[in-house]
């Protein structure tokens, strides 16, 4: 990670440049489905990279991200029934309240450590999603089908697909940009030194509750802004994206990707969605087969796909 | 009338607390022993009641769907065990979630592609009626026979445990697993039993439960939470914490379903309580499970000291 911006720059240049190009491409194909399908593994990216945060930098394993996710998609969705589209007030919201209860959670959560730690943020997303669940005023468990997408003005359509795209890759970038930038500030070092070696950060001196209560606060924030996105995506948000399986499917690609690496939960998501893509052209058991690729990820690349580096692992459940 | 309600409700916590004890047992014993995340836990539960369901489609007897379901799903379990997550015990957590997530998918997938969605499966005839327990109170015999059954087996499970050569062992390695290997325990034979008496009671709810609930690939998706919360609230590690996680977790849902909408509509206006009464209730055990693990950090009964 940290050689990242001089010695695979160009890498980095190529995938913005292959991400430009993509819906170009697409439409001279007049294969135009696919660009709104790059949006979806896009924004799953986005929220699996804001995961990482806590989850790869962190040291945290926070089982319960969906649950800001899915309250962004929320916040977004209600207003958006409501009369509200305007898309500065929506996102905005969406990602303050999801802030607000990343705030919440995490300030109880982070008093307890390792399995703990997994276990409580797993039941606070459990009571979140059963809380949007039994909301009947907003479709209940049913969801949430909306007839209109975030209006920003600007002469932004988000209703054209390509528009679209364009809108979530600048807010992606913008966002690894923006994180980039934040692990290597001087708070993303404390953060690395409490992760390495938290009994340490503290006797030098850190607050390391609260650095890590912050740190777990932005990652709810962007988790809120992918929510957003989403239910722009699909027009439609239903409890089951707060499910802890979604939570479970975020931390699989943020592991698959390689944890603790700036865009590892972006190629973990892109990887997993297409997988899933592909293998359900040909068979609805699809699930059977990504189940064993990411078995054999486990077991024959145990540091995701991007396997390069996160150094001094340990166990999570040691005091 | 209020007394038989209270009653009523009091024997279905005690029935939904002991078959989330089967399950929790098993799972808190995984995690103690091995410090392992087996996410793929809730999918035995599943496979069991699959198991269960077929053997009694095949046999006529819905006793020996879930005898031969038993022995089936603990074979799976045990071979599970000798062939992948014996490889996930010395990696993190992390790991151990994302590859028992993969198992999740497999299994309901295989689960699926053998049997399809769902299978019916109903309790037998002579249990299908209720018994007057008290005047005025009827209750369904087969929730007895849950009850019956669940008591049974902790009963057993307790005895195993506690009372036994085998027991002390897993107890041993549920406190302090170096040690317990360093003093020469056969971890590697201790642990594929363990799992393989995990996956049997897993076998047990999933069978017992199918009837009430549904036979149905993705049942052991919510189920398993509950268990966790279970042994979150109990203490990893401690059986005796799974039983009283188990009992209060059951009692407090139970309770909870029934009592706030009586208590909200006190407070509250109709339409508000209607709303509100059914939402905290089922939030109510991940706010217990919260309240406890802030008050208590290691649950109520740390089995490690």
């Amino acid at each position: 990670m940290k050689h990242m911006q001089t010695s695979r720059a160009w890498a980095w240049w190529l995938a913005a440049g292959v991400a430009v190009a993509f819906p170009f491409a697409m439409q001279a194909l007049d294969e135009t489905f696919y660009i709104s399908m790059a949006s979806r593994m896009l924004i799953y990216g986005l929220a699996a990279v804001s995961l990482n945060l806590v989850l790869g930098y962190g040291g945290l394993v926070s089982f319960g991200h969906a649950a800001f996710v899915g309250i962004g998609a929320y916040t977004v969705g209600i207003l958006i029934t409501e009369g509200v589209p305007n898309g500065w007030i929506g996102f905005a919201l969406a990602m303050a309240i999801a802030a607000a209860f990343a705030a919440v959670i995490g300030a109880v959560s982070l008093r307890t450590r390792g399995v703990y730690f997994i276990m409580i943020t797993l039941a606070f997303a459990q009571m979140v999603f059963y809380l949007v669940n039994s909301v009947k005023a907003y479709g209940g468990d049913e969801g949430l089908n909306l007839s209109e997408r975030s209006a920003f003005g600007l002469g932004l359509d988000l209703k054209d697909d390509t528009t679209f795209y364009f809108f979530v890759l600048a807010l992606l970038a913008a966002c690894l940009f923006g994180i980039h930038r934040l692990m290597h500030s001087r708070f993303g070092r404390v953060i690395l030194a409490i992760r390495d070696d938290e009994v340490r950060a503290e006797s030098i001196g850190y607050p390391v509750y609260r650095y890590k209560l912050i740190l777990f606060v932005m990652a709810g924030a962007l988790g809120g802004l992918a929510g957003a996105l989403m239910v722009n995506q699909q027009n439609y948000v239903s409890p089951n994206l707060l499910h802890w399986t979604q939570s479970g499917l975020l931390m699989v690609m943020v592991i698959l990707g390689g944890v603790g690496t700036l865009a590892g939960g972006l190629w973990g998501a892109i990887v997993l969605l297409t997988l899933e893509d592909v293998i359900s052209e040909y068979t609805i058991h699809w699930q059977f087969y990504v189940g064993w690729v990411l078995l054999a990820v486990v077991l024959l690349a145990p540091k995701g796909l991007a396997g390069l580096r996160w150094p001094r692992r340990r166990k999570d459940g040691r005091p | 009338m209020t007394g038989i309600l209270l009653l009523e409700q009091t024997l279905n916590g005690l029935q939904f607390g002991l078959m989330l004890f089967l399950l929790a047992s098993g799972l808190t014993l995984v995690f103690g022993i091995m410090d392992m995340i087996n996410l793929a836990h809730g999918a035995l539960y599943m496979v069991g009641a699959f198991f269960a369901a077929w053997f009694t489609s095949l046999t006529g007897a819905f006793v020996w769907g879930v005898l031969l379901a038993v022995p089936a799903t603990a074979v799976v379990g045990m071979l599970l065990e000798a062939t992948l997550l014996r490889t996930l015990y010395a990696r993190d957590h992390l790991s151990q979630v994302l590859a028992t997530f993969a198992l999740i998918l497999i299994l309901n997938e295989s689960v699926r592609m053998i049997w399809g969605s769902d299978l019916a499966l109903s309790p037998p005839d002579a249990l299908a009626g209720p018994v007057e327990l008290i005047p005025g109170l009827y209750y369904p015999s087969y929730r007895l026979l849950i009850i019956g059954v669940g008591l049974a087996l902790a009963a057993l499970l307790y005895l195993l445990v506690v009372r036994t050569r085998v027991g002390a062992l897993v107890r041993a390695g549920a406190s302090n697993r170096e040690m317990a290997l360093a003093m020469g325990v056969n971890i590697k034979w201790l642990f594929t039993a363990v799992f393989g008496l995990g996956a049997a009671m897993c076998a047990v709810a999933g069978a017992m439960l199918g009837p009430l609930l549904a036979v149905q690939v993705g049942m052991g998706e919510s189920i398993l939470i509950l268990a966790f919360v279970v042994i979150v609230i109990g203490g990893i590690g401690s059986i005796w914490g799974a039983f009283v996680g188990s009992l209060l977790v059951g009692f407090v849902d139970t309770f909870g379903r029934t009592l706030l909408p009586f208590l909200f509509r006190e407070f509250l206006p109709p339409q508000w309580a209607a709303a509100a009464a059914p939402a905290v209730a089922s939030i109510l055990i991940y706010l217990l499970m919260a309240v406890v693990l802030f008050l208590r950090p290691q649950g109520l009964f740390a089995a490690r000291s």
